[in-house]
């Protein structure tokens, strides 16, 4: 039995250091959900408060209509994945497995038949007579896994689940997760640091920052039109130009300090003449074009699918003060491999780009915010 | 909301249980000490004349002299022979280095007054090298045991392994890459030693230091048995305490407060300098012993085989004169190795007689480690997952008795207790409560050092699983702190049966045990018993400490 997490204005405070100010998102039923963002954030502050690990200052936390503020951890049936994966030591795999159950007085029949399964599905049969010591870290993260489902809880609340693996593992076990979980059809709450996996495992992400959710969204919708600076920069790479608004016989247009102008139309009707803005552009959303920005390559790295370089301009109009930009040459498309030190010609792909008033935070983008 | 408001829950019971004992029977008397101290024995008013009759009296004043000079020297002379020691175990290849460790365990944790009764055996006044010098060599006057020099010997023998298993320990950490570093820089052999591995190891080696003293400044049984004329603290504490008997005790009080005022003021400074001074080393290279040839090979290998074999000659003394004809207290034939005439004797005699030793110091002693397993149990899962002012408060209290000489807390433990509301005086409650208090810091922190390096959230996977915080911890927890546990219950253990400084001021003849049994069968001069009895305690001791190492797969202890 799956449910709905609501956080309703909830206040974490350790002292007089507020982590948390005044946090309210709901989780919907069955959705793999991730809070991302980066460290210091009250991702994981927020998870261990909706698994009763923290206290709550202020607000509450219901799972469907139940305020669970009050009710003690080991009673609210939540099946949590910790990032050492908390493995009993002294346990055997099948023993870690059916520990939530003997709690739960499980009848013997029942529980071998349920342990059987969840031990096929996460694919550790094989192992389940083993102490957790002898097994690599992607094993161990299974049997987390396993033992965690196999109680059938409410909520499942991952905590960095995959950062102790190698590259290669993570990618594995990412889709491992995903699969498992769709196939329970449990509500999933998913923390992470990495924007990456956060993208491809969730159904909706919420970027924190500083305790605040700066964004809530599919992962295309956070990718494409980020809500403000922050996320466009945290999620994937941005590059940041400075520009001002033109408005010309009822056209807008976004002119670049270099006098580079283009016509946006899907921009938000309250901008007007004159008014500063900052446009995010990233690495791929550049076109080779002789109309554009003109700028020197100063590296390039090869990556097999892609080229990516950096390249300065001379004029100061962009943010970063070390004035290069990122551009990722798909060669797909283009198949002339600049080299380095030598000029090149940058327009933008006006469909993808995104807007943002001076300060970054709000994006200028129609139906964003 | 849920403020951070006083539950009272298991965790606040257990603290205040733990609490409770420590007050009753540590707090509380070490006050009452105190302020009998401050008294005066006919009329009961407050008055300093206590204090002022042992600095006005050359008779009290010289002991603390006597106490300070053989506690600087054993310290100095314990770490010139450890320190050297541990060096060439860890860096060179020495054969039979197992053996020669657990040897020096045994040295270690052996009875401390053993020591100076099997040196009265072999050179006391009708010693076995005493007669076999004057007999046989025909030198007049040997050296004799008797007096500082003795108590010295005995001292730094028995005191030389703490030094060289916290160096060691210390070795251990040091990086082979620092040497190399060191080298790469131009500073090599005794250079290096003296600018890079003695400032490495200096902080374990004043930990290491501070128990020496502290030991050799406490023990009371080694000074009393071969002093002689040359008294030390603890010896006039005994002597003054049992002429007072039935007095106040006000005078053995003062001298009781002075101790403890040292041995905390002590405490103190060692532990700012450590802290000051204090770093973490990690080796992901720990030092190899390797090979050494030609003299260096040779001058390693005697030194270290000599060290250990004067270490252990109490041991073999010991065990070798149990197996000697006695008759009366005489030793038949007398005690020399090549007229010596052997029997069972003396073990048919305590067999015979002395029963209630052996099977009171059994039953003590597991009540005690139970009791110490449970307390450390419990005590280190407070002060280690529930951090408050209660728990950090408790966390301090259970530490005291490290620094609390035995016969002190032996009297502190008698005056309070022996009439009153709660008179324990004379039963064998009250030297398990001395066993518990004195030995339970070695269970509690090792118990706690292993909890600080598991992580809560195997804890918390537990409790997300359905079980509650105290399900959890009796399931999992001490589950996984078992090893850390032992580790120091088999410290607790083996001090508990050996104990003699508290018990002896404690016991009566039902409740004697095998060490305070020793201790008067030797200055009743009845060695034969003695020394039976001193074996059966040393047998013990090796027996515990090897079916630890063959459990536990490590050889180390945890101090």
């Amino acid at each position: 039995m799956s449910v709905q997490i609501h956080v309703e204005n909830v206040i974490k405070k350790y002292g007089d250091n507020v982590i948390i100010p005044n946090l309210s998102v709901d989780i919907e039923n069955g959705e793999l959900f991730t809070l991302l963002g980066p460290s210091g954030c009250g991702k994981t502050t927020l998870l261990r408060m909706i698994a009763g690990f923290n206290s709550i200052e202020g607000g509450q936390i219901k799972f469907n209509n139940d305020v669970i503020n009050d009710l003690p951890a080991h009673k609210r049936n939540i099946g949590m994945v910790f990032q050492s994966y908390a493995i009993f030591p002294h346990l055997t795999v099948r023993q870690n497995v059916e520990y939530g159950m003997k709690m739960r007085k499980v009848k013997k029949t029942i529980m071998k038949k349920k342990v059987d399964d969840i031990l096929h599905v996460v694919r550790i049969d094989t192992y389940q007579n083993r102490l957790p010591e002898r097994l690599s870290g992607g094993q161990q993260q299974r049997v987390a896994l396993a033992r965690a489902i196999v109680i059938e809880p409410t909520v499942l609340l991952m905590d960095e689940p995959l950062s102790n693996l190698d590259a290669k593992l993570r990618i594995e076990m990412r889709s491992a997760i995903k699969d498992i979980q769709k196939k329970v059809g449990i509500t999933t709450v998913y923390v992470t640091h990495d924007q990456e996996e956060a993208l491809a495992i969730s159904d909706r992400i919420a970027v924190m920052k500083d305790g605040v959710i700066q964004q809530v969204g599919k992962p295309f919708e956070i990718y494409l039109r980020p809500k403000n600076i922050f996320v466009a920069s945290f999620i994937g790479h941005s590059n940041v130009f400075k520009a001002t608004i033109e408005v010309l016989d009822k056209k807008v247009y976004v002119k670049f300090e270099n006098g580079f102008k283009v016509e946006m139309t899907n921009l938000v009707d309250t901008v007007v003449n004159g008014q500063e803005v900052k446009v995010s552009v990233r690495p791929e959303e550049f076109t080779i074009g002789e109309n554009g920005f003109k700028g020197t390559i100063t590296s390039s790295t090869f990556l097999g699918k892609y080229v990516n370089y950096t390249v300065n301009f001379n004029q100061n109009i962009i943010e970063e003060l070390e004035g290069n930009i990122e551009f990722t040459q798909d060669l797909n498309t283009f198949s002339k491999i600049f080299e380095v030190g030598g000029s090149i010609g940058l327009e933008l792909n006006l469909n993808k780009i995104n807007v943002y008033t001076a300060d970054g935070q709000t994006s200028l983008i129609k139906g964003v915010n | 909301m849920s403020k951070k408001k006083f539950k009272f829950d298991f965790w606040s019971g257990v603290t205040l249980a733990i609490m409770a004992v420590f007050i009753i029977f540590l707090i509380y008397p070490l006050l009452s000490l105190v302020v009998q101290a401050f008294k005066d024995p006919g009329s009961e008013s407050f008055t300093l004349a206590n204090f002022s009759k042992f600095f006005s009296k050359k008779y009290y004043y010289t002991t603390m002299i006597n106490s300070f000079k053989v506690t600087i020297c054993v310290t100095v002379l314990a770490i010139l022979i450890g320190a050297p020691l541990a060096y060439i175990m860890k860096t060179m290849k020495i054969r039979g280095k197992a053996v020669l460790e657990i040897l020096i365990m045994i040295s270690m944790l052996s009875p401390p007054f053993i020591g100076a009764y099997s040196w009265v055996l072999l050179s006391g006044r009708n010693g076995v090298l005493t007669r076999f010098l004057t007999n046989v060599l025909g030198i007049q006057n040997p050296p004799s045991i008797y007096g500082f020099g003795g108590i010295l010997l005995v001292f730094t023998l028995k005191l030389f392994p703490f030094i060289y298993l916290y160096v060691g320990g210390a070795l251990k950490k040091v990086d082979v890459a620092l040497g190399e570093a060191a080298e790469s820089l131009g500073c090599s052999g005794i250079k290096k030693v003296f600018t890079l591995i003695l400032p490495l190891v200096l902080p374990s080696l004043l930990a290491g230091g501070l128990l020496v003293f502290m030991n050799s400044l406490a023990d009371f049984g080694t000074p009393m048995l071969i002093g002689e004329g040359f008294r030390t603290m603890p010896v006039i504490i005994y002597d003054e305490y049992i002429s007072e008997m039935g007095g106040q005790a006000n005078f053995a009080s003062a001298l009781s407060t002075m101790m403890i005022i040292f041995t905390a003021g002590l405490f103190l400074i060692q532990k700012y300098i450590v802290n000051k001074k204090s770093f973490t080393m990690s080796s992901m290279r720990p030092i190899e012993a390797k090979k050494v040839k030609g003299m260096k090979n040779i001058l390693a290998h005697l030194f270290v085989y000599f060290v250990v074999f004067l270490a252990i000659i109490p041991q073999i003394t010991v065990m070798f004169t149990s197996f000697l004809k006695t008759k009366g207290t005489q030793f038949v034939g007398g005690s020399a190795f090549s007229s010596a005439t052997y029997s069972f004797d003396s073990y048919k005699k305590i067999f015979e007689k002395m029963k209630t030793p052996i099977i009171n110091t059994f039953t003590f002693g597991l009540i005690a480690i139970i009791i110490i397993i449970i307390i450390g149990m419990l005590g280190a899962y407070v002060t280690v997952r529930k951090k408050n002012i209660f728990t950090n408060i408790l966390d301090t209290v259970t530490m005291f008795p490290y620094i609390i000489p035995g016969s002190v807390l032996g009297i502190t433990l008698l005056v309070t207790f022996s009439k009153g509301s709660l008179p324990l005086g004379g039963t064998a409650i009250i030297i398990i409560v001395a066993f518990v208090i004195r030995r339970l810091p070695y269970t509690l922190r090792s118990s706690a050092a292993i909890l600080y390096q598991l992580s809560p959230s195997v804890e918390e996977a537990s409790i997300s699983l359905g079980a509650s915080p105290v399900k959890t911890f009796f399931k999992v927890t001490t589950r996984m702190m078992l090893p850390g546990v032992f580790a120091g219950a088999i410290m607790s253990w083996i001090t508990v049966i050996t104990e003699l400084s508290s018990s002896i001021m404690l016991y009566v003849t039902k409740t004697q045990t095998l060490s305070v049994a020793i201790f008067t069968e030797v200055l009743r001069a009845s060695y034969g018993t003695a020394a039976a009895l001193s074996t059966i305690l040393t047998l013990t001791t090796v027996i515990s400490l090897l079916i630890f190492f063959k459990f536990s797969g490590s050889k180390e202890v945890s101090m």
